[in-house]
């Protein structure tokens, strides 16, 4: 077990633990995983309103003329077809297909390459980009730079809106603009991990604090409530977003996890190309798929699925869904069983409990 | 907090006797670890529970969590209320969301189990 005090902390550390956050170790970071409940933050983020701390993901900027041929070369979308101001999401692979890492690409200039991280992967993925650099390009590790915040729920935009002159109406999904938030430089994203509307701000760590107080008092009006992982598991997991070590690692490609949307064969040349273009060829062997519990028990992380009464694959993460009331999950399968209406058993402690497949998302929010 | 007539167990249940029969639940402290609880596992009337073994389960949004029997015995009843209403577990985890009854079998074992003092400071050494 790591110590707490070998754990890193994002500037808000001493604002979780004021507001009586239940703090955990993710990956390395202590994060607070709930303050009020779970299902509280949960439904405050479907509902109304929800703030995050996700200062722990990591940034990294690519620069150079050649950028765009970079992050081409070394992401799975097509990087260039990015316009100013547009972001997408991607994925850094091995050349065995294998993912290092998904993330966000942001284009802040034609030389310029703004990339959104995970926590845990930004050292892997920084030394990972790096190698690859033969476009020489600068590529800078920018983590320290930043702070991030996501304002996440439908009163999203009438929060945020309270604290900068920028309109934020016109800022489309998977597009962002850099101006100010309450005062200060904020890179403003129109992007979110929990299937509502909502912001991602990036904002100079020394502000955090500040700016985290004043989105909690324009959000007051709506009940705003602050956010830990937890719920941002819950509401991803029903959104069927993708969490690196669960859906995909080193071990499994953005085929097998259904991302196959950004993966961008006829771009050109890049990083585990050929490894899943003969994975295309051959046919995956196994896929992820949703899956309903039939009852009251829950699958969950890690746990065996059962296909005709042998062993066929495992649980990637499973929950009970606040906003469905039901248990959902997904899951890898052999992959002409991972389709929907499928009957499987979840080994719930040594017990087969019936779960039937489902597409995904679980849940859609109405536009 | 916790109840001076109750016994506890480092694995934080309670366990309350009268007349020869134990009511047993899970602690405020283990209710706070576990989160939002969604789900009730219990074993069923006519059962038996034997100290130290688990006889069901706590599940929350986050985590599963077996429960421990602070007693041996034979099950007596079961708190039906929580398989519609397993929240209870987080408002009221030391009255109306006791988990099962037990009729115990050998009341001695109640002698290895702590007082309330001891494990309010076990459980406040823990966090």
């Amino acid at each position: 077990m790591t110590s707490a005090a070998a754990l890193r902390t994002t500037p808000l550390n001493s604002v979780h633990r004021a507001l009586g956050a239940k703090m955990v170790d993710f990956g390395g970071w202590d994060m607070p995983v709930q303050y009020s409940g779970i299902i509280e933050e949960h439904n405050a983020v479907r509902r109304s309103v929800g703030l995050f701390d996700v200062s722990h993901m990591g940034e990294i900027e690519i620069r150079g003329p050649e950028a765009g041929a970079f992050t081409d070369f070394v992401t799975t979308n097509h990087a260039r077809k990015l316009k100013l101001g547009q972001a997408h999401y991607s994925a850094l692979l091995y050349d065995h297909g294998g993912a290092v890492d998904d993330i966000l690409v942001h284009k802040v200039a034609e030389d310029h390459f703004f990339l959104c991280v995970n926590a845990s992967n930004q050292d892997k993925d920084y030394g990972h980009i790096r190698a690859h650099n033969r476009f020489d390009c600068q590529v800078d590790f920018a983590s320290e730079r930043y702070a991030q915040l996501a304002i996440q729920g439908p009163k999203a935009l009438a929060t945020l809106q309270k604290l900068t002159a920028v309109d934020l109406a016109p800022i489309r999904y998977y597009w962002f603009t850099d101006d100010e938030v309450a005062g200060s430089p904020a890179r403003i994203a129109r992007t979110g991990y929990t299937g509502e509307d909502g912001f991602e701000i990036y904002i100079p760590p020394g502000e955090a604090e500040r700016i985290w107080k004043q989105v909690m008092e324009a959000g007051a009006e709506f009940g705003i409530k602050p956010a830990g992982l937890g719920a941002r598991n819950t509401l991803r997991l029903e959104a069927g977003m993708a969490l690196y070590g669960h859906e995909l690692d080193a071990s499994i490609s953005p085929l097998e996890a259904g991302l196959d949307w950004i993966v961008k064969f006829d771009k050109g040349d890049f990083v585990g190309r050929d490894a899943l273009l003969q994975q295309r060829e051959s046919g995956l062997k196994r896929k992820l798929v949703g899956f309903n519990m039939s009852g009251r028990s829950i699958g969950r992380d890690g746990y065996e699925v059962w296909l005709d009464g042998s062993a066929a694959g495992w649980v990637t993460s499973g929950s009970p869904s606040p906003t469905l009331n039901r248990n959902i999950g997904m899951c890898y399968l052999p992959a002409p069983r991972a389709v929907p209406n499928q009957t499987i058993q979840v080994m719930i402690r040594n017990q087969p409990v019936d779960a039937v497949t489902a597409p995904t998302p679980f849940y859609k929010r109405a536009k | 907090m916790y109840p001076a007539n109750f016994r506890y167990t480092k694995e934080h249940e309670w366990v309350a006797v009268e007349s020869g029969v134990g009511t047993i639940g899970i602690t405020d402290h283990a209710q706070q670890e576990l989160g939002d609880v969604v789900y009730v596992e219990l074993p069923k009337p006519g059962d038996r529970v034997e100290q130290g073994k688990t006889f069901g389960s706590v599940e929350s949004v986050k985590a599963v969590s077996d429960i421990f029997a602070p007693i041996s015995g034979e099950v007596v009843e079961i708190n039906e209320s929580l398989k519609d209403a397993p929240e209870k577990v987080n408002q009221d985890p030391h009255g109306g969301a006791w988990l099962i009854k037990v009729r115990l079998s050998d009341p001695a074992q109640l002698e290895k189990l702590l007082s309330a003092t001891d494990y309010e400071a076990y459980a406040g050494a823990e966090k």
